[in-house]
C-alpha cells in the first residue's frame, strides 16, 4: 500500500470525507456562481451538510454543465494558480476542459502512485507508457505516477508499434501501461515479427484503462505477455486515470478519500444501496482548480463496501460494462454519434441517412460510416463522389480525432439491412474478445 | 439554337454488389425502356451507370420508384463517319475552344456512321455545341434517341 488511508476504518474514512466535503462545498458555493445557484435551487447551504449522507441532497453536475462553462467557468482558482490544463476532444467546438493546481497535481500523482503500488511498481522498474501523450490525461497521468513511485518511464506514447517492441526489448521494460486494444495489437505485431515473448521481454505487469475490456481480452493480454493485469479506471472530469485501480485480488478500489462514489438510479436520480447496479456519480473533495459536485459519469456499475483481502478498505466498483448514454469508445477515444452527425451535416449541408458500423480489424476497433447517396448528394462523377468521401474522412479526423472509413451506399440499403432507427451497429462484442 | 441538340442522360448510382446491374436492367425492361447508349464508370466500391434511353422521363420515374438514386444531365451527341481521325477532329475543336470534356462514350450505328456522346464541364455545353456546329460537325437531335 502506498498510503495507510487505503486501509483505514470506515469511521475514519467517513470522517475525513465529511470534513473534505464541507470544505469543497463551501469553496464551490462561494466561488462559482453556477454552484451557488444550483445549491440555492436545491434549498441547501454548505453549512447544512452535517453527515456524509447529506451528500445525496446536493445537486448533480453533468458534462453539459462543463461545456456550458467552457473553458474555465467552473474553476475555483485564479488562473495564476493553475499549472496544467487538459481537454477532451471537442464535440461541436466545445471540448471539456479540466485544470490542475500544483496541489491537484500532487493528488493526481498520489492516486497514480497508489495505482502503480497495486503491483509494487517502484525503483528499478521500467515503465513503457504507450498511452497517448497530449491533451488526453492518460499519457501524462501514468507518466507522473510512475515517476512518483521511483520507476523509470519510457514516454513512448502510441503508434510506431515495431519501434515500441524494439525499445521494450532493448530497455528491458518490466511494466507496460496502455489501452487494452493497443497492447493486444502490440502482441500480435510481436508475434508476426518473430519475437519470443519469454526470452525477449521482461514485462511482469500491465496497467490498462481508458476503454472497456472483456474478461476474455484481459485473459488474452495476461497470457500473451505473461503479465498481471491491473485495471486503471478514471475520467478526466474527475482527475484522469487514478480514480480507481484494481488490486491483486481483482477488486477495483476507488480512491474514495479524494473522490466519493455514489450509485444512483439514472432515471429517478435516487441514491441506491451498495451492491445495486446503477449510474456511478463522483464528488471530488480535494481538487482545487476544478472541484466537481456529484458528477454523473454515465458509467453503469455497482459498489462493494466489504473490506478486501488485499488489506484495503477502500470501496470497490465493478468494471464498467455499459453506459447510460450512447457514447462509443473507439480505440480509447470517446465518440458520440451526434458528433458524427454534426460532421455529416456540416460537409453535406443536409443530414443524410447514415449508420455507424463498429467492428474489429485484428484487435483494433474499426469505425465505418455508411452514408446513403440520395439525389441531393449524388454527383455524376466518380471523382466528385470520391472527393466527398475524402472530405468526410478528413473532417472526422480533424474534429473527432478518429480514422473513419466512409462508405457510400444506395438508398434504402440501411433500412433493408438493419432497421432505419438504428444508427449504430456494434459488431465488436460478437467477436468474443 | 444550341438547346435543340441537348440530350437528356440518366446516371444511376450503383453499389458494387452482385446482381445490382441486373436489377436496373430488369426495371428498365419492365417499364418498356429501350437503352440507346450506355457507359459504366466504376471505383472500388461503387459505380455510375450512364444511359441515354428512348424515354428519359419514364425511365427516371421507373428507376426512382425502384429505389435507385438517379440524376439527369444534359449531354450532346455528334455523328461522325466511322473512320480514322473523325473522333480526333471533334476533340480538336473542343480543345481549341478550351472546353473540358468530363467523359465521352460512343457507339457504332447502322451503316458507316459512329455516334459520340459528350458530357462537358458545367456551363460550356452551349459553347461546345455552337463551336462544333459552326465547324460543320453533324450534331444529333434528341429525337434520334427518343423516337
Amino acid at each position: 500500500m502506498w498510503n495507510r488511508i487505503e486501509g483505514a476504518s470506515r469511521e475514519e474514512m467517513e470522517a475525513l470525507q465529511l470534513r473534505r466535503l464541507k470544505e469543497t462545498a463551501t469553496r464551490v458555493y462561494h466561488l462559482v456562481p453556477f454552484y451557488k445557484q444550483k445549491f440555492d435551487e436545491a434549498g441547501i447551504k454548505p453549512q447544512d451538510i452535517r453527515g456524509i449522507e447529506d451528500l445525496a441532497r446536493l445537486p448533480f453536475t453533468t458534462k453539459q454543465d462543463l461545456r456550458n462553462h467552457y473553458p474555465f467557468g467552473l474553476f475555483t482558482t485564479p488562473m495564476d494558480q493553475v499549472v496544467r490544463i487538459h481537454s477532451s476532444s471537442g464535440t461541436t467546438g466545445k471540448p471539456t476542459v479540466v485544470g490542475y493546481t500544483a496541489n491537484d497535481m500532487e493528488v493526481w500523482k498520489e492516486c497514480m502512485a497508489r495505482t502503480f503500488r497495486m503491483a509494487d511498481v517502484g525503483p528499478g522498474d521500467i515503465v513503457h507508457n504507450v498511452y497517448g501523450y497530449g491533451l488526453f490525461t492518460g499519457g501524462l497521468g501514468f507518466h507522473y505516477g510512475a515517476e512518483t513511485v521511483g520507476a523509470a518511464v519510457v514516454p513512448s506514447s502510441g503508434g510506431f508499434t515495431k519501434r515500441q517492441l524494439l525499445l521494450m526489448k532493448d530497455f528491458g521494460a518490466t511494466v507496460i501501461a496502455g489501452t487494452p486494444s493497443f497492447v493486444l495489437h502490440m502482441a500480435e505485431v510481436a508475434k508476426e515479427e518473430g519475437y519470443d515473448f519469454e526470452k525477449d521481454f521482461r514485462l511482469r505487469v500491465g496497467f490498462f484503462g481508458a476503454e472497456p475490456a472483456s474478461e476474455g481480452l484481459r485473459q488474452a493480454l495476461a497470457e500473451l505477455w505473461g503479465i498481471m493485469y491491473i485495471e486503471a479506471y478514471g475520467l478526466s472530469e474527475i482527475i484522469g486515470p487514478g480514480v480507481a485501480a484494481s488490486c491483486p485480488h481483482g477488486r477495483l478500489h476507488i480512491m474514495e478519500d479524494h473522490f466519493i462514489p455514489e450509485i444512483i438510479d439514472p432515471d429517478t436520480q435516487e441514491v441506491l444501496p451498495y451492491g445495486e447496479e446503477g449510474e456511478l456519480v463522483f464528488t471530488t473533495v480535494t481538487k482545487q482548480a476544478l472541484p466537481i459536485i456529484r458528477y454523473r459519469t454515465k458509467d453503469i456499475t455497482r459498489l462493494n463496501i466489504e473490506p478486501c483481502e488485499c488489506g484495503r478498505t477502500l470501496i470497490s466498483m465493478e468494471s464498467v460494462k455499459g453506459r447510460s448514454d450512447d457514447m462509443l469508445i473507439v480505440n480509447g477515444v470517446n465518440v458520440f454519434p451526434s458528433q458524427v452527425e454534426h460532421v455529416l451535416t456540416k460537409v453535406e449541408g443536409t443530414t443524410p441517412n447514415y449508420v455507424i458500423v463498429l467492428d474489429k480489424k485484428g484487435v483494433l476497433d474499426k469505425l465505418e460510416v455508411w452514408i446513403e447517396v440520395d439525389e441531393q448528394t449524388f454527383a455524376d462523377g466518380i471523382g466528385k463522389l470520391e472527393e466527398l468521401k475524402t472530405k468526410l474522412h478528413n473532417e472526422m479526423l480533424n474534429e473527432l480525432y478518429i480514422n473513419v472509413k466512409v462508405k457510400l451506399v444506395e438508398p434504402k440499403t440501411l433500412e433493408r439491412s438493419m432497421g432505419k432507427a438504428k444508427r449504430i451497429i456494434d459488431r465488436r462484442e460478437a467477436e468474443g474478445m | 439554337m444550341s438547346r435543340k441538340y441537348v440530350v437528356k442522360q440518366l446516371s444511376i448510382f450503383l453499389e458494387n454488389r452482385k446482381g445490382r446491374l441486373l436489377e436496373v436492367t430488369e426495371t428498365l425492361k419492365d417499364a418498356g425502356i429501350n437503352i440507346r447508349a450506355l457507359a459504366m464508370a466504376e471505383s472500388a466500391e461503387f459505380g455510375i451507370l450512364r444511359l441515354v434511353v428512348n424515354n428519359p422521363e419514364k425511365a427516371r420515374s421507373a428507376l426512382s420508384a425502384g429505389g435507385f438514386t438517379v440524376a439527369e444531365q444534359d449531354v450532346f451527341a455528334v455523328e461522325v463517319s466511322d473512320e480514322p481521325g473523325s473522333f480526333h477532329k471533334v476533340v480538336q475543336i473542343l480543345a481549341s475552344e478550351d472546353i473540358n470534356v468530363d467523359y465521352t462514350y460512343a457507339f457504332v450505328g447502322n451503316s458507316s456512321k459512329a455516334v459520340l456522346v459528350f458530357k462537358v464541364s458545367e456551363g460550356s455545353l452551349d459553347k461546345a455545341i455552337t463551336a462544333l456546329d459552326s465547324q460543320g460537325i453533324k450534331l444529333v437531335e434528341p429525337m434520334f434517341f427518343y423516337e
